[in-house]
């Protein structure tokens, strides 16, 4: 098999599949148990500094 | 005295290298663009030589105050000046080029014929205008989230300067004829080279800031940036790989061939709209929309999703540029596919973005800044709309290489890209300027309503303009001959060629009021105007109801 086709049987199966579950953690990381205050804080922390510094 | 010395010799040491290329050049381009390193060099050693705080007048000059503030806001405000600048120069760029295709006699040979004033058209509204304003906010923003000033202050100079540099040498390059005919890639080896050192030296400061931060969480507008500032580093170096003809010339050859060439090109092409011109000015859309609206983002675990698919999804979305051309059939439709599911993510962000303002919607009535917001919101969720739409085949066979492809661009650069800086400036200027507001929040609405109409000129005339030229195009007559030549469709566009350059000239009307109203915040002053509303007081109605019974006749 040349490297070409053991590189796109890798991609359309493993490394598909590992794409695919990266993907899915990283998007449902922001709804695990908890995670409600972290982002709240994180969604407000722009208007601490009301004046911007100055 | 010993550091300007020093960086005297350094300047002087370009200056003859420069002059030392400039007498081997191989060609006219390249020799102009030597003489233009060496005019930059002496410059800089005359003002080296000159005074030890070169910019303190120049900085006057635009009534830049001396950096009171906690945050190191002098590349912000260069940013923004240079945004504006280069927005005016391009916007007028384009209606010249909409004005030559209405008015062929426009061209004029050899420097300003379209073919060379399009690429600078296109860079210097995609990377001038929209660039600066990137590292302007980003540089803004980026501070005021990790609440810690910029990482190297004097490598953020460099990059805002360098830049600069970068974008006179491509652009001065395409009216000398300088381009290696890869689109919005049209600088050559020698450019992109410079480029790629300013590049790197951004990603430095901006990641060196977020390292440095005292918030101990990320804002998800510096994801976007950095998903931004990572990614453009990837596409420029990997599209740009090129074998110069000569060390002094500016003549290089492509190190792909054929689709392969042709692929790496619309996987940059495609990318830098995703990540120049989508992610990017999303990350301002997720800092400066829930400041200016006062209320936080919507949801954050939507942006957060919105951040990861829009990654995920747009890298692989280039292919639906190549439709219908050699490119392997599968490669067309992976492409189609993943440009179909991006209208999801991207949905999402504009829901994410418009709901920020759940409960203050009257502020679109009172506050201009906030209808631009919102507009511009609105036109990226119609571009992202026609964009998938656009990237079905069968819709592609009729709208591909027409002009509904620059309508679309134009939706989403004037309408998204273009509302949402102006929108940006108009929030900063006051504040880096360190002045109570804008000079005039009348002027903001008039710009407002000038852009939009100037896009509804440009897209409406495009549409029907593509649409007309497709069906022109694949018309069969009976005998299998094509019915119409080429320029029988020229010929039925003049009208809406007119027309879209009445709404790129209104789109640069504003641009110009919006400069006007920029000059005199910087300046100071404030217009005396009605405020843009006011709620009405009516004094015979501002009274109890009283029972008054000796009015009723008695009956």
């Amino acid at each position: 098999m040349s490297a070409y086709e053991t590189l796109r049987h890798f991609a359309d199966s493993w490394g598909l599949l590992a794409m695919l579950v990266i993907f899915i953690t990283l998007c449902a990381w922001p709804f695990r148990p908890g995670a409600r205050d972290r982002n709240r804080d994180a969604a407000t922390l722009i208007f601490k500094d009301e004046n911007d510094g100055e | 005295m010993e550091a300007v010395l020093g960086r005297v010799g350094l300047w002087f040491l370009v200056l003859l290298l420069a002059i030392g290329a400039f007498a081997g050049a191989q060609d006219t381009a390249f020799a102009a663009h030597a003489v233009l390193i060496a005019i930059v060099a002496f410059i800089l050693i005359w003002v080296t030589a000159n005074s030890y705080d070169p910019l303190t007048k120049v900085q006057s000059m635009f009534h830049m105050p001396s950096d009171p503030s906690r945050y190191d806001d002098d590349p912000v405000r260069w940013g923004v000046l240079a945004t504006m600048f280069w927005g005016i120069v391009g916007m007028l760029a384009g209606v010249f080029i909409a004005l030559q295709l209405a008015f062929p006699a426009l061209n004029v040979e050899p420097y300003l014929n379209f073919g060379r004033v399009r690429p600078l058209h296109t860079s210097a509204v995609i990377f001038a205008f929209g660039g600066n304003a990137l590292i302007a906010t980003s540089f803004y923003i980026v501070q005021r989230t990790c609440r810690t000033r910029l990482a190297f202050p004097s490598l953020a100079r460099f990059v805002f300067w360098g830049y600069q540099l970068f974008i006179v040498l491509a652009a001065s390059g395409y009216l000398l004829g300088v381009t290696q005919s890869r689109e919005y890639a049209e600088p050559e080896w020698y450019v992109d080279i410079w480029l790629t050192i300013v590049w790197l030296s951004y990603a430095a400061v901006f990641i060196g800031t977020i390292i440095r931060r005292h918030e101990p969480h990320i804002y998800v507008a510096n994801w976007f940036f950095l998903a931004f500032i990572i990614t453009v580093a990837m596409l420029h170096l990997v599209n740009n790989l090129a074998m110069p003809v000569s060390l002094l010339g500016s003549r290089s050859y492509s190190a792909f061939a054929g689709v392969q060439d042709a692929l790496t090109q619309w996987w940059y092409g495609h990318n830098a709209v995703g990540f120049f011109l989508t992610a990017g000015f999303l990350a301002m859309m997720y800092y400066f929309v829930p400041k200016q609206a006062e209320r936080p983002i919507y949801s954050y675990r939507l942006s957060i999703i919105h951040f990861w698919s829009l990654i995920f999804l747009y890298i692989w979305a280039g292919p639906h540029h190549l439709h219908y051309t050699a490119l392997p059939d599968w490669a067309q439709t992976l492409g189609m596919v993943f440009s179909v599911m991006l209208w999801m993510p991207s949905w999402g962000g504009m829901i994410n973005g418009l709901m920020t303002l759940n409960g203050a919607w009257d502020k679109v009535r009172t506050d201009p800044i906030i209808r631009m917001m919102v507009m511009a919101l609105a036109f990226y969720g119609m571009s992202t709309f026609e964009g998938p739409v656009l990237s079905i085949k069968a819709v592609n066979s009729l709208s591909h290489y027409t002009d509904w492809t620059i309508g679309h661009v134009h939706s989403g650069a004037l309408g998204w890209n273009g509302m949402i800086t102006f929108a940006c400036v108009y929030y900063l200027v006051p504040r880096l300027w360190k002045r109570d507001r804008m000079f005039s929040l009348r002027m903001i609405n008039w710009h407002f309503w000038l852009a939009t109409i100037g896009i509804v000129f440009y897209a409406a005339s495009m549409w029907v303009a593509g649409i007309t030229q497709g069906l022109m195009w694949r018309e069969y007559g009976l005998d299998g001959y094509l019915v119409n030549s080429f320029v029988d469709t020229v010929e039925a566009l003049h009208p809406m060629y007119i027309m879209r350059a009445f709404g790129g000239g209104l789109y640069l009307l504003g641009g110009a009021i919006m400069t006007y109203n920029i000059w005199m915040t910087l300046k100071g002053r404030v217009r005396e105007e009605a405020p843009m509303s006011q709620p009405i007081f009516d004094d015979e109605k501002d009274r109890p109801i009283t029972a008054n019974p000796a009015q009723v006749p008695a009956e």
